[in-house]
């Protein structure tokens, strides 16, 4: 059964153990365990509604691992999943860690596609980028401090048949949280914590920057493209005339050549580029998930302080109802003035219900408080914990991606450099 | 006896002796330069050929209208020609394809082009001892007067001017800097005394009627000479004499309309100049009068492109700077391609548009004397039907055809690219501010994001630099080729008309029996046209495909050389900020 969400001592191995930066805790099941989703295939089957359809399968392989090998490779194990399964699965981690970052799945359809890149799930380089992407989920919630001790989550890596009614048994879905109802804290909590006011803020206008960048690149990876393939048109162009040509023609012709080995060497580059595009697309999606612990952290404060103002108004009725002096305006009390009073007993008896009412209250925003202190505070840990991932994670993509573009230009200077000789030679 | 004529002939005579009898030995040089140039002028004095050129004997028959030297009269080769004459009317009855075209040039070739080596410029030049067999390799290309000769071959006493030939004489021109007084045009001004300029090797012998030294008159030996030397130029600069350059764009606004001056530069150690140096502005339509003043007296010739003359208003400014610097440096191409012209940079109109202070004084005064020379000028056009191409002009024509359709291709090509790179260079101006507006979210990655939006600005500034790089040089020098075959084809379809009309001519006297031995002095003059036309486009066409070779070599090693450059400056825009995006900030 999943851990009590609560424990703020679970939620900080990281400051029990001090491990190098980006490591995961060493308790963690990714040092344990060896995790791929190794393939991907076709299947077709019959959905709830009984109908045909065709869906694609993850092959997800597990190992443990040895640390005192003789040599020996232990098994590996392996079942299939299917991206909704992955999808359940967060769902339940999400709704049982709503104090976590969860880490995103990678994007359910194609999404910010530039021309050559298709739009089709089943299209073959999508299922492998989604293959990727469904390996770096199950990489992160298994080296994240917290998620990875979940039992569902072990299940998921190795129990093939019977995982969803397990995680159905869990009753997550009841504890999940209305849409409507965390619309409605949001827009009427007085007194949210600043740091998640100003987080929420952090993770919109970073899923907009994201968004636009990527909007861009694939413009971006669009032209160039163009470019590239426009220059294989002088490959033609000059065997054709190199034809004609006699001293000229050797040079032209295998100028030429260079020219198509310019323009195709543009496929190699943006696919690798796409890689890059992943990266920020998985920040993108975190910043929904930072904006989930935002919006729970306002439906809780909403909570608090709408339990603080029934206690406060019934402490209010209590005081009415014994000293008879109406502070504020209300219905009973006109209606009571003008259509007679309580007996002495009647009002006795309210008070007294009043008061355990009020005693209730007391407990239970006592206990509220609480957990919303707990919740800020294992949840500003995690949210440290994700700032430096984040900084990590995209300071790495943005060298690969100039490391990347270094490789562009080095291979543009060969390119015409050789073209170069051969029109020297002409 | 002997002795004592061959010195004082003048040398196309000399070198008719001299090819009938023996065998020539070609000089060293190359002997594809300029070949055909010589080979047809030694022959005859004859047709209107535009260009300046001793006025060596003409043939006893010719009823060319320039006066006759009488001690000039050669009997033995007014006889070798009459002979070849009359077995080209032979020959013509046969025709054969070869055979006729050939027959038209064969016989200034066969006359005095024994044992010339060197390439056989196809089939027209080619020496042939009997009419129906064509013999490559012993081309009009063998005729390499060897030097000494040609500076004597000036035609002896007399300057005689040539009112069919060519443009008009230098001496008969008002000399730029003498007193302005629109003379008379007349066959026997006395010649300014600072227009002739002999060179001193021998006195009058060097110098021709029109005042030119005899250098460039001579037409064979000296212009294949020259041809030799000019084009060699690339490889020993010391040898050229002239040089022109064009820069300093200057806008001139008037009442009546704003227009562009550029400055003429010229400097030269050449006789026909009375100044080594001179600097004058030019606006374009001086140049497009130029352009036609050199098609109309040189049409066996071809002319350089102009940049086009006309420009959408609205679309294009005339004004900006790019616009005026691309034009610049076409005209100074246009010119420096004349300056390397054997002939055309002797033509007369050439040497007032580099040194005349008013040119427009001079341009109304040659409106005069177009009308005198524009009739021997102008070839028959039209009305006669080529009867057989020569194979190598036919060869030229597809080779045209085929080489600006390629052109075509490729200047669309690159207008595309420049047009893509544009439309990426819209979305990476997008792309890089950006990752900066994200650096204004974050704090510690605030510096990376920066440094990546400022790269790609690097990026963008050095793919514009490229796109105009190529518009501005590219381009302009591709389309100038384009233009260049369309001249190249017109020229070629006047030689067709040319020939054609001699083939007709030439059937018109066969059939005639009564014209027998006596060739019709009319056909010999068609003959020599077409000799003379053939010849001075072969060379032209030689010249031109080797500058065509250097120019396009250089103008896409200077592609290659632009992107290169483009990829340069990127990498060194990302390498820069590697370091900075692996840096770790201090405190932890």
């Amino acid at each position: 059964e999943p851990l009590i969400p609560m424990e703020s001592s679970e939620a900080e191995p990281s400051e029990s153990r001090p491990e190098e930066d980006g490591a995961a805790p060493g308790n963690c099941l990714a040092k344990k365990m060896e995790i791929t989703v190794s393939e991907a295939e076709k299947r077709t089957g019959r959905n709830a509604m009984n109908m045909q359809e065709t869906y694609t399968a993850y092959l997800i392989e597990t190992r443990a691992v040895e640390s005192q090998n003789e040599g020996q490779c232990s098994p590996v194990d392996s079942l299939w999943r299917r991206y909704s399964e992955f999808e359940l699965l967060r769902n339940y981690l999400l709704v049982t860690y709503p104090h976590i970052v969860v880490p995103p799945l990678p994007e359910k359809r194609a999404d910010f596609v530039w021309h050559k890149l298709s739009a089709d799930n089943m299209d073959p380089d999508f299922v492998e980028r989604r293959r990727i992407g469904l390996e770096n989920f199950l990489l992160r919630v298994a080296s994240h401090p917290v998620l990875c001790q979940d039992k569902i989550f072990y299940s998921f890596l190795t129990q093939e048949g019977g995982w969803k009614e397990m995680v159905n048994e869990t009753g997550f879905q009841l504890k999940a949280d209305s849409r409507l109802k965390a619309l409605n804290a949001t827009f009427r909590v007085k007194n949210p914590d600043k740091r998640f006011t100003e987080l929420k803020h952090y993770s919109d206008e970073l899923q907009s920057v994201i968004s636009h960048l990527l909007r861009v690149r694939a413009r971006v990876a669009d032209r160039l493209y163009g470019v590239y393939k426009v220059h294989g048109n002088y490959g033609r162009v000059f065997s054709e005339w190199s034809a004609i040509e006699k001293e000229m023609g050797d040079g032209l012709q295998s100028a030429g050549h260079h020219m198509d080995v310019y323009a195709a060497s543009i496929d190699d580059i943006l696919e690798e580029e796409e890689h890059y595009a992943d990266q920020l697309k998985e920040y993108l999606f975190y910043a929904e998930a930072l904006r989930a612990v935002c919006r729970k952290h306002e439906l809780m404060q909403y909570d608090l302080e709408m339990a603080a103002q029934d206690l406060t108004s019934k402490k209010q009725q209590c005081e009415e109802l014994a000293t008879g002096t109406m502070r504020t305006f209300s219905l009973k009390g006109m209606t009571s003035k003008l259509f007679g009073q309580e007996t002495p007993e009647q009002r006795e008896a309210k008070i007294k219900i009043l008061e355990e009412q009020i005693q209730e209250g007391e407990e239970q925003l006592k206990s509220k408080n609480l957990e919303g202190r707990d919740f800020v505070k294992s949840a500003w840990a995690d949210i440290e914990r994700f700032k430096e991932q984040k900084n990590r994670d995209l300071k790495e993509a943005l060298i690969s991606y100039a490391v990347m573009q270094i490789s562009m230009c080095k291979k543009g200077i060969q390119v015409w450099t050789n073209a170069k000789e051969c029109f020297s030679k002409m | 006896m002997y002795f004592l004529i061959f010195f004082s002939m003048p040398f196309p005579i000399f070198f008719s002796l001299l090819a009938a009898p023996r065998p020539h030995n070609p000089p060293a040089h190359p002997p594809q330069r300029g070949t055909p140039l010589g080979a047809r002028r030694k022959r005859a004095p004859g047709p209107p050929r535009g260009h300046t050129r001793v006025p060596s004997p003409p043939f006893p028959s010719l009823p060319f209208p320039s006066p006759p030297e009488p001690s000039r009269a050669e009997p033995c080769r007014g006889q070798v020609a009459r002979a070849a004459a009359a077995a080209r009317g032979r020959a013509a009855q046969g025709r054969s394809r070869s055979a006729s075209s050939a027959a038209a040039s064969a016989s200034s070739a066969a006359a005095w082009q024994r044992g010339g080596g060197g390439q056989a410029p196809a089939v027209a030049t080619q020496s042939r001892a009997e009419p129906s067999r064509a013999e490559p390799g012993r081309a009009s290309s063998g005729r390499r007067p060897p030097a000494p000769v040609a500076m004597s071959g000036a035609a002896p006493g007399a300057p005689k001017p040539l009112p069919s030939s060519g443009p008009k004489s230098l001496r008969e021109m008002p000399h730029p800097l003498a007193t302005s007084s629109s003379e008379e045009m007349g066959p026997a001004l006395s010649p300014s005394p600072d227009l002739l300029l002999p060179r001193g090797i021998a006195d009058k012998d060097l110098s021709l009627p029109n005042g030119t030294p005899v250098d460039t008159s001579s037409p064979a030996s000296s212009s294949s000479l020259l041809n030799r030397l000019q084009l060699d130029d690339d490889l020993d600069g010391e040898t050229r004499d002239l040089f022109v350059t064009v820069d300093d764009p200057k806008k001139h606004v008037c009442t009546m309309e704003t227009y562009i001056t550029y400055r003429v530069t010229t400097k030269t150690t050449r006789a026909e100049f009375d100044l080594p140096e001179y600097s004058v502005r030019r606006r374009y339509q001086d140049f497009d009068w130029l352009r036609n003043k050199l098609e109309e007296s040189q049409p066996t010739h071809l002319i350089p492109p102009l940049p086009e003359k006309f420009v959408v208003k609205g679309v294009v400014d005339r004004f900006s700077e790019e616009f005026v610097e691309t034009r610049r440096k076409a005209l100074d191409k246009f010119l420096k391609r004349i300056t390397d012209h054997p002939v055309l940079s002797f033509n007369e109109h050439f040497n007032v548009f580099l040194t005349a202070k008013d040119l427009n004084a001079y341009k109304k005064q040659g409106m005069a004397l177009l009308s005198k020379m524009g009739e021997s000028v102008k070839y028959v056009t039209g009305g006669y039907k080529l009867r057989s191409r020569p194979l190598e002009f036919a060869a030229i024509g597809e080779y045209l055809d085929t080489f600006s359709l390629k052109l075509g291709t490729i200047d669309r090509i690159a207008q595309r690219i420049i047009k893509e790179q544009l439309e990426y260079l819209v979305e990476l101006r997008e792309y890089g501010p950006v990752y900066s507006t994200w650096g204004g979210l974050e704090v510690e990655l605030s510096e990376p994001l920066e440094g990546v939006s400022a790269c790609i600005g690097n990026c963008c500034t050095a793919l514009e630099e490229l796109s105009e790089d190529m518009t501005e040089d590219f381009l302009p020098v591709l389309r100038e080729y384009i233009l260049y075959s369309e001249s190249m084809k017109n020229v070629l379809k006047r030689r067709d008309q040319v020939q054609a009309e001699y083939e007709a001519k030439l059937e018109a006297v066969a059939l005639k029996k009564e014209d027998r031995p006596k060739v019709p002095t009319d056909v010999e003059k068609c003959q020599d046209r077409v000799e003379c036309f053939n010849a001075d486009l072969k060379a032209d066409m030689e010249r031109w495909q080797n500058n065509k070779r250097q120019d396009f070599r250089q103008l896409l090693m200077g592609m290659a050389d632009k992107n290169i450059q483009y990829y340069e400056k990127c990498l060194t825009a990302w390498e820069s900020i590697i370091p900075l995006l692996q840096d770790k900030p201090e405190t932890k």
